[in-house]
């Protein structure tokens, strides 16, 4: 079994209470660090933990915070993503929903370690469920003084706030979230200025996800070191996977980074292997933008090693024959997933989630998902698959915000690895277009 | 005389001034439209589940905004319904992981059920059907949404069948999103 | 001040500077084109993605080139930079590519349109372009509508540039139009049935690239290559207009009124809807002089066909993407988004 940094306590009754939780070891980062610590040494430790970010680009936390400017006399905010929208992912949710108290920990040390006296949680809109647990337990924490004015005695004041969005998968884009958190539509802005200068009406800010401010509470509580030593190389510590699609077992898993894929997906303590009985076609190991991999390759990389649940080890080989571990959404697919198909589903997923400002996105998602849409349905043309791939690379890269990419990426990715299927919705179209119609051989190409 | 036919403008409820009171202290006083996501969540569970013009303008008013910045905002999100809707609205995940566990099919069963089509409200005006991207919950697809409460593992009949049954039993459609309804998340 | 190379050529200007202002200042061939960013409107710029160039070095003190192209209107110099446009093949073809994707919901219906002949977007096709377009699916359309007495929106030809909405912002204390929904389901519009009424309103007219706003009282409906161009002025009482214009003339009649447009086409000095809709009479101005016409203009150039074969028309189109105007028309006059 792997250690449990996060999800300890989860299923421990009422350790959404300030009561209960505090019994079990919580609030003690807070006060460790404003009773024996500077922030810089805050810093310090979150740096030698070497904790990346658990939003899905993997920024290591500790840089980022460094990287905050801090003019005299202007207000800096710390801002957490709790936007959590990228498809096959779902962590922040459970953490929040059942742990709120270990975010607003998360949330206290943290923004004492960057010197922010007003700080938000930026929830995506669905969950206003969350959203009244996260301020029942933002209640408890002022009405026991680890939020409001003089924390702790240590002079240090800081208030929290949650703050709902409108559903909208872009404003999980920091300047988008920005934006949106200041009453605005959820355009993206161009960077420079970045965040750290210019952020929060435009005021010095750092925005984290839900999973990398919550990690701050066993690296402060441990210390950085004793973090570090958790995982492989450059990838520290635990991290929260969510595994879904056709895994026996989905749901949330804390897993140390290193764990091999193999063991992930088959292993009872994790997935339990495929539903049914059947056999795994492909996973999209990191969230809908991430490439898509077949078995062969997601199992091993194209060298023949073992491919482990690391940064490093998922993105071996590139967009060649790797992918990424992003947010860690786990999306697996059975044997009788049409790839096309869930190609479309995903493409018709950024057509509909592009904010519309940039031409190369606004238009070429659009695009994507007409072209993907006929295929699908029997009407396509053997060049609408080059076609395809050179929209996608007509994105990429061009664009305001990362968007375009993960538009792009998923589709020049199925067609890398299984542009046979995408063949035969041209060659076989009336049979393609049935319900529930598969690609009827296995045979994976790399 | 002349009869005009004067619609009555909207008004917030007390608790509803309230809330919005307590919402204004969050953020600086002169960004006070940062407080217009949540207010209008406010106003489209107060008025019906919907957001007409007349109930945007109010908002706009309330903040100290022009009308149109709250219609921009409106329209960008996909939460606020500009068109009037039905008692409850379903709204269910059709993204990727819920598709690969069954939610085209769960989506043909509600338009079955309730008559209504994607888009469109049911004959007796009880149920929307509203298609929306991934909610955070593909562990448990496929699922749908009916305002707070997260409906999951809708993979049977039984438990399709339970959702509509506890809706078509709720006396009346919560007001507003704090209120005690019955309808809150119950945690799995 | 930081010195920069681009294209090759040495230009040194203000710290701040965008690299798009430093070429300008170099002038010439190898300035990028822009379709979104217009100088006088604060936060232009950065959206239709035309003036992409690639920085081969990103400055003295860290030589390395950028990972991405970037957006040469609001990328700021930095000095040492070395900048590449017309000497890179790769910002030439994915520049090709921007106008594919600005043209694939573009109605091409230059033939009927009232810019022809001063389109930005006519302009940047045709210098920019390719021959064919491998668009086979159905283009968005909207209705025309009136906004106000002087203003025409016909929404299928914008660009979501962001322009007008900038104008309005800056130059109106009440603005009433914006930008309506998201994604290509954007729209320029006013929501509820209102009209632009101010007195700067005009202006979006002029700072429009393409024909989607345009001049409902432009007279006789003229090709603008038939009309001349001449620069005049009168003493207007509006503290914020110049009163500095170009009166548009066929024979004797003065069929339109604009604001002066630099090289680049943007106008530096804004004009009131007084002088721009109702000063119609040679007697109303003090007239100046033939005024200049860009050489690279389609005007001078009189070649108005857009460089693009019309696309077979497929019908079978994705649901979520296919609007259906008789059950869900666009959004306007009061009807909303479901
Ligand atoms: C389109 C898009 C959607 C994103 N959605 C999320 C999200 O839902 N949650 C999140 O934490 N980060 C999201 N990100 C990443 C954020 O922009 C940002 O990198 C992250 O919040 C930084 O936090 P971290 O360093 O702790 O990971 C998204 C990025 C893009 C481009
Ligand atoms: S890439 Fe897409 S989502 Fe991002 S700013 Fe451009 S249009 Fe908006
Ligand atoms: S109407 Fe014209 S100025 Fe306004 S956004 Fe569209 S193209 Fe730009
Ligand atoms: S895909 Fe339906 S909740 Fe994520
Ligand atoms: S002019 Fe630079 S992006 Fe439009």
């Amino acid at each position: 079994m792997g250690r449990k940094l996060l999800t300890e306590h989860i299923n421990v009754p009422g350790i959404d209470t300030f009561e209960v939780y505090r019994k079990h070891g919580g609030y003690r980062s807070v006060e460790k660090a404003l009773k024996t610590m500077t922030p810089d040494e805050v810093v310090e430790e979150v740096k030698k933990s070497g904790l990346r970010g658990r939003g899905g680009a993997g920024f290591p936390t500790g840089m980022k915070w460094s990287f905050l400017a801090k003019p005299e006399g202007i207000p800096r905010h710390l801002v957490c993503n709790a936007d959590e929208s990228e498809p096959g992912t779902f962590k922040d949710r459970e953490l929040m929903s059942k742990l709120p108290h270990l975010l607003v920990e998360g949330m206290i040390t943290s923004s004492y370690a960057l010197g922010a006296n007003t700080s938000y949680i930026y929830i995506r809109g669905e969950l206003l469920y969350v959203l009244r647990i996260l301020e029942k337990a933002i209640a408890e924490a002022y009405a026991n003084g680890f939020l409001g004015k003089n924390i702790l005695g240590s002079g240090y004041d800081l208030d929290l706030h949650v703050h709902p969005g409108g559903g909208a998968y872009i404003c999980g884009e920091e300047t988008a979230l920005l934006e949106s958190l200041e009453g605005k539509r959820g355009n993206p802005r161009n960077k420079p200025p970045f965040p750290a200068v210019q952020g929060l009406y435009a005021r010095p800010t750092v925005v984290n996800n839900v999973e990398s401010i919550a990690a701050v509470v066993p690296i402060i509580n441990d210390g950085g070191e004793e973090y570090a030593k958790i995982g492989v190389g450059r990838s520290t510590g635990t991290k929260l996977i969510s595994a879904c699609g056709h895994v026996k077992n989905p749901g949330i898993y804390e897993i140390e980074l290193g764990v091999p894929v193999e063991e992930f997906i088959y292993s009872d303590e994790y997935c339990g292997g495929i539903w049914k009985g059947r056999d795994l076609k492909a996973v999209v190991a990191g969230g809908s933008s991430v490439p898509i991999l077949p078995k062969d390759l997601i199992l091993k990389t194209a060298a023949g090693e073992n491919r482990l649940m690391t940064y490093e080890s998922l993105s071996d080989g590139g967009f060649v024959t790797g992918t990424m571990l992003g947010s860690g959404g786990f999306i697996a697919m059975d044997e009788t997933t049409c790839i096309v198909r869930n190609t479309w589903n995903f493409s018709r997923f950024y057509h509909h989630e592009s904010c519309g400002q940039c031409s190369p996105c606004r238009e070429g998602t659009g695009w994507l998902e007409k072209v993907l849409h006929r295929l699908e349905h029997g009407h396509g043309h053997m060049h609408d698959i080059d076609l395809l791939v050179s929209v996608a690379k007509q994105i990429e890269g061009n664009t305001i915000c990362p968007l375009g990419e993960a538009a792009a990426w998923p589709v020049a990715a199925a067609v890398r690895h299984f542009r046979h299927e995408f063949e035969w919705h041209v060659t076989h179209a009336k049979q393609a277009a049935q319900p529930g119609a598969v690609y009827p051989a296995q045979g994976v190409l790399a | 005389m002349e009869s005009t036919t004067a619609t009555v403008k909207p008004q917030f409820s007390q608790a509803a001034q309230a809330e919005i009171a307590r919402l204004f202290t969050h953020y600086p006083a002169e960004r006070r439209k940062s407080a217009l996501l949540p207010l209008l969540h406010i106003a489209q569970a107060e008025f019906g589940g919907w957001v007409s013009p007349e109930v945007q303008d109010l908002v706009a008013e309330t903040i100290g905004i022009l009308p149109i910045e709250v219609y921009e905002v409106s329209s960008f999100y996909t939460m606020f319904n500009l068109k009037p809707v039905g008692k409850h609205v379903l709204e269910i995940c059709r993204t990727g992981p819920c598709m690969l566990r069954g939610s085209d099919e769960l989506t043909a069963n509600l338009e079955r059920i309730t008559g209504a089509k994607v888009g469109g409200t049911s004959p007796d005006g009880l149920f929307t059907l509203k298609e929306v991207e991934c909610l955070a919950a593909c562990g448990t697809a496929p699922i749908v949404q009916v305002r707070e409460k997260y409906y999951e593992q809708l993979d049977t009949q039984e438990a399709v069948d339970a959702m509509l049954n506890e809706l078509r039993n709720l006396v009346h459609r919560p007001l507003l999103p704090w209120e005690e309804t019955g309808l809150q998340h119950t945690q799995q | 001040m930081a010195k920069i190379t681009f294209d090759g050529v040495e230009v040194e200007v203000p710290d701040g500077t965008t690299i798009l202002n430093a070429a300008r200042k170099i002038g010439g061939g190898i300035v990028p084109p822009a379709m979104c960013y217009y100088t006088p409107l604060k936060g232009s710029g950065g959206k239709c993605r035309a003036c992409l160039v690639r920085v081969a070095a990103g400055s003295a003190k860290d030589p390395r080139p950028m990972p991405k192209l970037v957006a040469s209107c609001v990328t700021p110099v930095q000095d040492g930079m070395v900048v590449e446009n017309t000497t890179s093949q790769q910002v030439l073809d994915v520049r090709k590519g921007i106008v594919e994707m600005l043209l694939i919901n573009h109605p091409l219906d230059c033939p009927v349109c009232d810019q022809a002949g001063e389109c930005d977007l006519q302009n940047f096709a045709f210098e920019h372009g390719v021959a064919t377009t491998r668009y086979e699916e159905e283009r968005r359309t909207f209705e025309k509508i009136d906004i106000g007495p002087y203003i025409q929106l016909h929404m299928t030809r914008c660009i979501l540039c962001y322009r007008c909405v900038y104008t309005a912002d800056q130059l109106t204390d009440k603005r009433v139009h914006g930008v309506l929904g998201r994604g290509d389901a954007a729209e320029i519009g006013t929501y509820i049935e209102n009209v632009i009424d101010n007195e700067f309103s005009g202006n979006v007219i002029d700072v429009c690239p393409v024909g989607a706003l345009t001049d409902k009282t432009f007279r006789f409906k003229q090709r603008v290559w038939f009309t001349k161009p001449v620069n005049a002025h009168r003493n207007c009482e509006h503290e914020k207009c110049s009163g500095r214009v170009v009166l548009w003339y066929k024979g004797k009649d003065v069929l339109r009124v604009t604001a002066r447009k630099d090289e680049y086409g943007e106008v530096k000095e804004w004009i009131c809807n007084t002088c721009r809709f109702e000063k119609k009479e040679t007697a109303d101005w003090t007239i100046e002089g033939p005024a200049h016409v860009d050489r690279t203009s389609v005007i001078s150039a009189n070649h108005y066909e857009l460089p693009v074969v019309n696309p077979q028309v497929i019908a079978d189109l994705p649901e979520s993407s296919v609007r259906d105007l008789e059950n869900n028309p666009p959004l306007k006059l009061g009807a909303g988004r479901q």
